[in-house]
């Protein structure tokens, strides 16, 4: 079966001489939830505009679903679906219009386009704004609003290119939950987001680019096992002077009250509990320094594409 | 992309740029009413009667066709200049680029709302006059096919315009700078036959001058040139103007990086 997305040998140097893209090469399965991860500057947006035809490509190839977007773009095209980083509606229309009219451009009747529009504005909570001039909704709505543009021809590929910035838990936690029904529901989807607690939980795969490369590309379960060690916080329940020296572990101390554990990966965690309690001390609570991904992200992106330590 | 399909995408766009300009109606087709009822005014009633015939006509029979193409004019580019650079300005551009909607759809999308506000504005213009001074029509073929042709092809040289524009001012530099002389030198308010020879040749090279006199031909049925030429340079004129707009989109100048 050809995947949903395959990307060979992608360039991209623009105008000036900066190299966006320096060869990446990935596909994206049928029905896959994915991430694509990197830090700013990485080239992530030259790439997405590339599959959205709104970057013109200096090399390489981009087909979805067996369509090349370059030979027959009208019908790679229509399996598609972006919402983009920035607003880019037209502020001065309604947003039930914003929605019907995309529709229009992938060819659906009025009246059906309308139909559309009203599933997907109730489904994102928008129904009742549909006669507001979309400049006049909040950043939350705006950016559901765009969610509903891009789903209105239903696209099998949704690319999402940082969708929950600035929107509150609230509501990215319903908007999770949405991405993840319509991803059930068989659409192909391609999140970028600098949340990676937001990656770790909605996606299956994960691919990182830095300064244009790709610098992993693997499941979230496998990148997460080439872990070695994760760093744990613990919160202990009398003050301490000094870190306690452990048989089989080194502790740092944050303050009197707060320890910090580095774990190897095929460790225990019994192991050091025994130790602490043998010494005394309480532990009433215990996290993660920082989210595991996040944790892996810096340690890839400081190491280029070597081995994560 | 199928014809029907292509169909819906046109309609979808000549709907949106039709409401864009119908929804802000108070400054797109009041103030070009209100001037030239003022032209009427001042031009027709009060300094025409002094000025006496033009071509065998009272002076403001004269100019009414003129300055209802002027309207046309203006119109037809202000309409797919502002439209065409506020997409880019505001981004939505992306929403047809990103679409299956073929370039030459955008195109006669967006020409077609600027053909829209031209006629919707040469109308009202129209029926101003009829308020000053009734007439006949001539030639409605010639009229309403100059009214079409010349909103036609100010609507392409708008979008030429909102294809280059990087910023507001440079929406305006054309219009203010190259449009609005070269309609008022093109034989609204005068024949060229009264100019010295050496000025009638060189109004020659004013494309305008074509279509007012083609139009004024549709209105009064006299005309400085020939119909023939005034049809052959203003369909030159589109189909140029098409191809360079289309290769434009195609390239994605201004709009893609």
């Amino acid at each position: 079966m050809t995947p949903a997305l395959s990307i060979r040998d992608l360039k991209k140097t623009y105008k000036g001489g900066h190299v966006a893209l320096k060869g990446i090469s990935l596909d994206v399965a049928r029905g896959d939830f994915f991430a694509l991860l990197g830090p700013n500057g990485a080239g992530k947006t030259t790439l997405i505009g590339i599959l959205a035809s709104l970057v013109n490509a200096s090399a390489g190839s981009v087909i979805v679903f067996g369509h090349d977007l370059a030979r027959e773009p009208a019908a790679a095209k229509a399996c598609l679906g972006l919402v983009p980083q920035e607003f880019n509606f037209n502020m001065f229309e309604p947003v039930v219009e914003v929605v019907a009219n995309q529709a229009g451009y992938y060819g659906i009747p009025r009246a059906e386009a309308f139909r559309r529009a009203e599933v997907y504005l109730k489904h994102l909570d928008l129904w009742d704004k549909r006669h507001v001039m979309a400049r006049n909704v909040s950043g939350g709505m705006k950016r559901r609003l765009m969610i509903a543009r891009a789903l209105v021809h239903e696209p099998r590929l949704l690319i999402l290119d940082e969708p929950t910035a600035g929107v509150d838990i609230e509501i990215r936690r319903s908007m999770w939950k949405f991405l993840r029904e319509i991803n059930n529901a068989g659409t192909t989807i391609i999140l970028t987001t600098h949340y990676l607690e937001e990656a770790e939980s909605l996606c299956r795969t994960i691919a990182i680019i830095d300064e244009g490369e790709l610098i992993s590309n693997t499941s979230t379960k496998q990148l997460l096992n080439t872990l070695q060690r994760e760093t744990f916080i613990l919160d202990v329940e009398k003050p301490l002077d000094a870190a306690p020296v452990l048989p089989q572990h080194t502790l740092h101390l944050v303050d009197e009250h707060t320890l910090e554990a580095e774990i190897q990966r095929n460790e225990s965690i019994n192991t050091l509990f025994a130790e602490l309690t043998q010494q005394g001390i309480r532990v009433l609570s215990m996290r993660n320094k920082t989210n595991r991904l996040e944790e892996l992200f810096m340690r890839l992106v400081e190491n280029g594409a070597g081995e994560p330590s | 992309m199928k014809a029907r399909e292509k169909l819906i995408a046109f309609q979808t766009i000549f709907t949106k740029e039709t409401l864009r300009f119908a929804r802000i109606w108070m400054q797109t087709v009041l103030p070009p009413v209100v001037t030239t009822a003022l032209y009427f005014i001042i031009f027709g009633n009060l300094i025409g009667p002094r000025i006496g015939e033009m071509e065998g006509f009272d002076y403001m029979e004269f100019i009414i066709p003129g300055l209802i193409m002027m309207a046309v004019i203006t119109n037809s580019y202000a309409n797919v200049v502002s439209s065409f650079y506020g997409s880019k300005f505001q981004r939505h551009i992306e929403e047809m680029l990103i679409s299956p909607t073929p370039n030459y759809v955008i195109l006669l999308g967006y020409v077609s709302g600027g053909v829209m506000r031209g006629v919707t504005v040469g109308v009202a213009v129209t029926i101003v006059s009829l308020l000053f001074k009734p007439f006949n029509i001539h030639s409605l073929p010639v009229m309403l096919s100059m009214f079409v042709l010349t909103s036609i092809l100010f609507s392409l040289a708008g979008l030429i315009n909102g294809v280059f524009a990087n910023s507001f001012d440079d929406i305006s530099i054309i219009p203010t700078f190259v449009l609005t002389p070269l309609t008022y030198l093109g034989g609204i308010f005068y024949s060229i036959n009264m100019l010295p020879e050496f000025w009638q040749k060189l109004s020659l090279v004013n494309p305008i001058l074509y279509m007012i006199n083609a139009f004024r031909y549709g209105f009064l049925g006299i005309s400085d040139i020939s119909l023939l030429t005034s049809y052959t340079i203003s369909g030159g004129f589109i189909v140029a103007l098409y191809l360079f707009s289309l290769y434009l989109l195609r390239t994605g100048r201004g709009i893609r990086t």
